[in-house]
């Protein structure tokens, strides 16, 4: 190892690179988890339906199941590009 | 009171069947009436890890469908008193296992075998054999390798555990789950090549149970048919006793999590 290695700055080691992407992945699979089945095909219609009129990316529709002393509320966000919020 | 243990990971080949016959054996040694059943129908594997696959005869399918009793299914080690092996079927396949099978051939191990310890060895995935491994559990070892897949499994078979047993759906609240995590290698977290214990428990939030690190002990046992954990000079089949003594409820602190530091003469001459 040379003298210059120390003064590089350092790389990001490959376990902290997994620690991350584990953090995020398994952050994102928690918050669907117990909910009905159908909600994963549930976004995807929804996603089509919201593409016929705006230009919206894959993961700009964000569905949440919460559940409260006996009733469930289904929350449903839209993130508009930019473009389409000042056309309006 | 008879306790049952499943051991799950979701993923495959990250050790499930090596912990199972360890901490079979390991709580067999320690006096208590142990079964380890192997739920993997289909897919058998348990009977070589324990050094019996040639006195089969009737297995756990068997015992269900009511073509053997639990008595003549049973195959008793010969290593270790206490112990006992429930080997899976080789021919059917994992629709065979029923709710109501499974949980007869438990009461039979409970009631008239009398057994300390029933430890389940689950298949990989989240299909009926897994799912039929955990229902009945009271507490559950996961078995995860400090590897990205691994520990998103894991993930996945603790959440499935907090709603799929019986004490779940009865609204017992969650069966205790303990991580078990194999095949570590402190010489590689050092080096920021694979995820710490420390990273692994961060993500997955459940109680450490024990570190077995990467040990050709592990594959010498299985080639051998006798479980690591009665290889008592090997790094792998300590760290298994210490696991099981922790399963028990004693507080030992981890050992082989840590990189062992030469000295300047294993510098010189080590290997």
């Amino acid at each position: 190892m040379s003298i210059f290695s120390y003064l590089l700055p350092k790389k990001q080691s490959s376990a902290s690179v997994a620690k991350e992407r584990l953090q995020i992945i398994v952050a994102r699979e928690r918050s669907t988890r117990g909910g009905p089945d159908y909600l994963p095909q549930l976004q995807e219609e929804l996603l089509q339906v919201v593409r016929k009129y705006v230009p919206v990316d894959q993961d700009a529709v964000n569905i949440q199941l919460d559940r409260e002393s006996g009733c469930e509320i289904l929350e449903l966000n839209i993130t508009l590009p930019e473009e389409a919020a000042q056309q309006s | 009171m008879t306790k049952i243990v499943v051991v799950t990971s979701g993923k495959g080949g990250v050790g499930k069947t090596t912990t199972s016959a360890a901490l079979a054996t390991g709580l067999a040694l320690r006096g208590f009436k142990t079964t380890v059943i192997d739920f993997d129908v289909g897919l058998r594997n348990l009977d070589l890890i324990m050094g019996c696959e040639r006195r089969v005869v009737y297995d756990l399918v068997n015992v269900i469908s009511g073509d053997a009793n639990i008595k003549q299914a049973l195959i008793k080690d010969k290593k270790v008193d206490n112990l006992f092996i429930l080997p899976a079927s080789q021919t059917r396949d994992k629709d065979a296992l029923t709710t109501e099978g499974v949980e007869g051939v438990l009461n039979a191990l409970r009631d008239d075998m009398k057994m300390d310890y029933i430890i389940c060895d689950s298949p990989a995935g989240i299909e009926k054999g897994a799912l039929m491994a955990a229902y009945f559990a009271d507490e559950a070892v996961v078995v995860t390798n400090p590897e990205v897949s691994s520990v998103r499994d894991s993930d996945r078979i603790i959440g499935i555990l907090a709603s799929k047993t019986r004490r779940a759906e009865q609204g017992e609240g969650d069966i205790p789950a303990r991580l078990l995590l194999t095949r570590y290698s402190p010489e590689r977290v050092e080096n920021g090549q694979m995820l710490s214990v420390e990273d692994v428990q961060e993500i997955l939030a459940i109680e450490l149970l024990g570190v077995i690190p990467e040990s050709q002990a592990v594959l010498n046992a299985s080639n051998a048919g006798s479980p690591v954990i009665l290889d008592i000079d090997s790094d792998a089949g300590q760290a298994y006793s210490d696991a099981v003594a922790r399963f028990l409820g004693d507080q030992l602190p981890h050992r082989f999590v840590n990189v062992n530091k030469k000295g300047l003469f294993g510098r010189l001459f080590g290997g």
